[in-house]
């Protein structure tokens, strides 16, 4: 059926909302929260995103009746209230699936998050979730090998993983970093990290360090017997700089690498995944800059989406906040996009800030990574509210220990596996968190000491981005 | 006060991945760990190795895995039967799950020579 060409400015809804359209399990889903201008009718609003994040352009153009925009368009489909908040509203939009080249996450927010967040009808516009179709999933590489396979490779069950952040975050040279690095696994950790700031600095060269923490690594495994292991951060310059680091990494016969998703970005991302899958590399991954992207509780990105594209770009472990610790992050919210790195089928749970159900079929899952202000005493927490397939990373609660790294270590491991073992006996480790932790520091000097080193530090500051229950 | 007198000398420890760091566990809290394996819904498997090869992937089975076991005497009784029959092997408790074809748990009861 053809179609006249009627120049002109057309109101959106009129082509873009269609509340009687059925989402087709091929269509993308998102769900955002709009805050328009005053005066402007909400579906006006919610057709304009669906538009201006797909097909349409401000002005009726002649050569869309080239194509068959109804195949093409994006649809909003509902709107609702945002419990207890009258400027602002949900809209659901559906994307087909054409819409999107295969695999690239980097496609996908580039039209859902693109020019529309600077439209100037909206005062306010946040992406709050995705339902990613099967369909689309299918074409993703995803985590480059998963925490089953990454529990083999470590031979680390049933318990979290431990690492820690080499501190000062700046200015060691390589050999004095490494150090710092055998200390830290000889005395119990699984796992160390370069912090995300470090790259290939004036003050230590990026080869150097990876000489050096390669052999602290190794002698630290010899020592314990234990698989160790440390997060060699590949961000670089350029992709060309950051194969060439992983590279050398794989050289140096370590098992893990790292990257920096956001500042890195997606496109670089999803190729250090891919080549991690092809030669048998772990891949770490931390979120610099996320939280000027997903803090605002009315503009830009909530984080469970960034957790959901990392998990299809590809990567091992994701950072994603403590609950307890330093930095924001509510309960329930956390709860929420964690399930959605780690389950095969995550249902629709608005108590935990889940909008759509989504099925994750054969992608295999991420390790959560708990990091930021978190020391002894926050184990049984961190236990209760990550579980096993995370990783526990103790900075500043491992090298502020007054005996030094090792021992700060030792207290760390002796701490998570006295609750491991209270909590697999069937003690409520929450409640009973200081009994559990005082019986396990009188067989462990390292610990008691740790106990009594931060009795008294606490981050007791209200969530800034809260979830929209009443 | 002297830094010295203060600072403990922390000695590097070998040891055998998760609750290597606590004491040895008494009989019954070994029974708790394996009620835990069984109320988990998975398979107890005992394997052994002498202390040289305690590295390596695979260790030896005892027997086959016990799947589907329920009973916790039943599987005390294989354990000790499994390190009277190798007193110098590091001995270790495995809990199979099969639907994440992973481990859920693993930890050494004996430890050899």
């Amino acid at each position: 059926m053809s179609k006249k060409y009627d120049a002109g400015v057309k109101e959106y809804r009129d082509t873009y909302w269609t509340p009687d359209y059925v989402p087709l399990d091929t269509d993308l889903l998102a769900c955002f929260k709009c805050t328009g201008q005053e005066g402007v009718p909400r579906e006006e609003v919610a057709a304009a995103v669906a538009a201006e994040s797909s097909t349409g352009t401000w002005s009726t153009v002649w050569s869309e009746l080239l194509t068959d925009l109804e195949f093409y368009k994006g649809r909003c489909y509902r709107i609702e209230d945002v419990p207890g908040d009258k400027e602002s509203f949900y809209a659901f939009i559906a994307y087909p699936l054409d819409l999107f080249e295969e695999g690239s996450i980097t496609n996908v927010l580039t039209s859902l998050v693109g020019n529309v967040f600077g439209f100037k009808a909206l005062r306010h516009l946040r992406l709050e979730d995705i339902r990613f179709p099967m369909a689309f999933i299918k074409t993703c590489g995803g985590p480059p090998n998963g925490i089953v396979v990454e529990r083999d490779r470590l031979n680390k069950y049933g318990r979290p993983l431990l690492g820690c952040t080499i501190k000062p975050k700046l200015g060691l040279s390589g050999k004095n970093y490494g150090r710092v690095v055998y200390e830290c696994l000889r005395g119990g950790l699984d796992l160390t990290k370069d912090d995300e700031n470090i790259n290939s600095q004036p003050f230590q060269r990026w080869r150097e360090r990876f000489e050096f923490v390669a052999e602290a690594v190794k002698l630290a495994q010899q020592e314990t017997g234990e698989v160790k292991g440390h997060y060699l951060n590949c961000t670089a310059t350029t992709p060309e700089e950051m194969y060439e680091r992983a590279e050398f990494a794989k050289e140096l016969d370590m098992p893990i690498i790292m990257h920096d998703y956001i500042t890195g970005g997606f496109t670089a991302n999803t190729g250090l995944a891919n080549w991690c899958r092809k030669n048998g590399m772990l891949l770490h991954i931390h979120r610099a800059m996320h939280a000027v992207i997903d803090r605002h509780p009315k503009h830009g990105i909530h984080f469970r989406v960034l957790a959901k594209c990392l998990r299809l770009s590809g990567g091992d472990q994701l950072h994603t906040g403590t609950v307890v610790g330093k930095l924001e992050g509510d309960r329930q919210t956390t709860l929420g996009y964690i399930d959605n790195l780690r389950e095969s089928f995550v249902p629709e749970d608005r108590t935990r800030g889940n909008f759509f159900d989504q099925d994750w079929g054969s992608m295999p899952g991420v390790f959560a990574v708990a990091s930021g202000g978190i020391h002894v005493w926050h184990m049984p927490a961190l236990l209760a509210i990550f579980g096993d397939d995370s990783c526990l990373q103790f900075g500043g609660g491992t090298h502020g220990h007054p005996w030094g790294s090792a021992a700060g270590a030792a207290a760390n491991r002796v701490a998570l596996e006295a609750c491991v073992k209270a909590r697999n006996a069937g003690r409520e480790i929450e409640k009973e968190s200081r009994d559990i932790l005082m019986e396990a520091a009188k067989h462990s000097p390292e610990l008691a000491i740790a106990l009594e080193t931060w009795k008294e530090i606490k981050f007791e500051f209200d969530t800034v981005d809260k979830l929209d229950v009443q | 006060m002297p830094f010295q007198s203060t600072v403990g000398d922390y000695q590097t420890v070998a040891t055998l991945e998760t609750f290597g760091f606590l004491p040895p566990m008494t009989q019954d809290e070994i029974y708790d760990q394996i009620a835990y394996i069984i109320a988990q819904g998975w398979s107890p498997v005992i394997e052994h190795v002498h202390p040289s090869g305690s590295m390596q992937t695979y260790w030896s089975y005892w027997k086959l895995p016990f799947f589907g076991e329920k009973d916790l005497n039943m599987v005390v009784s294989e354990l000790e039967a499994c390190h009277r029959a190798y007193p110098d092997h590091h001995v270790r408790m495995v809990g199979y799950d099969a639907y994440t074809q992973s481990q859920g748990t693993c930890f050494v009861v004996f430890e050899g020579r």
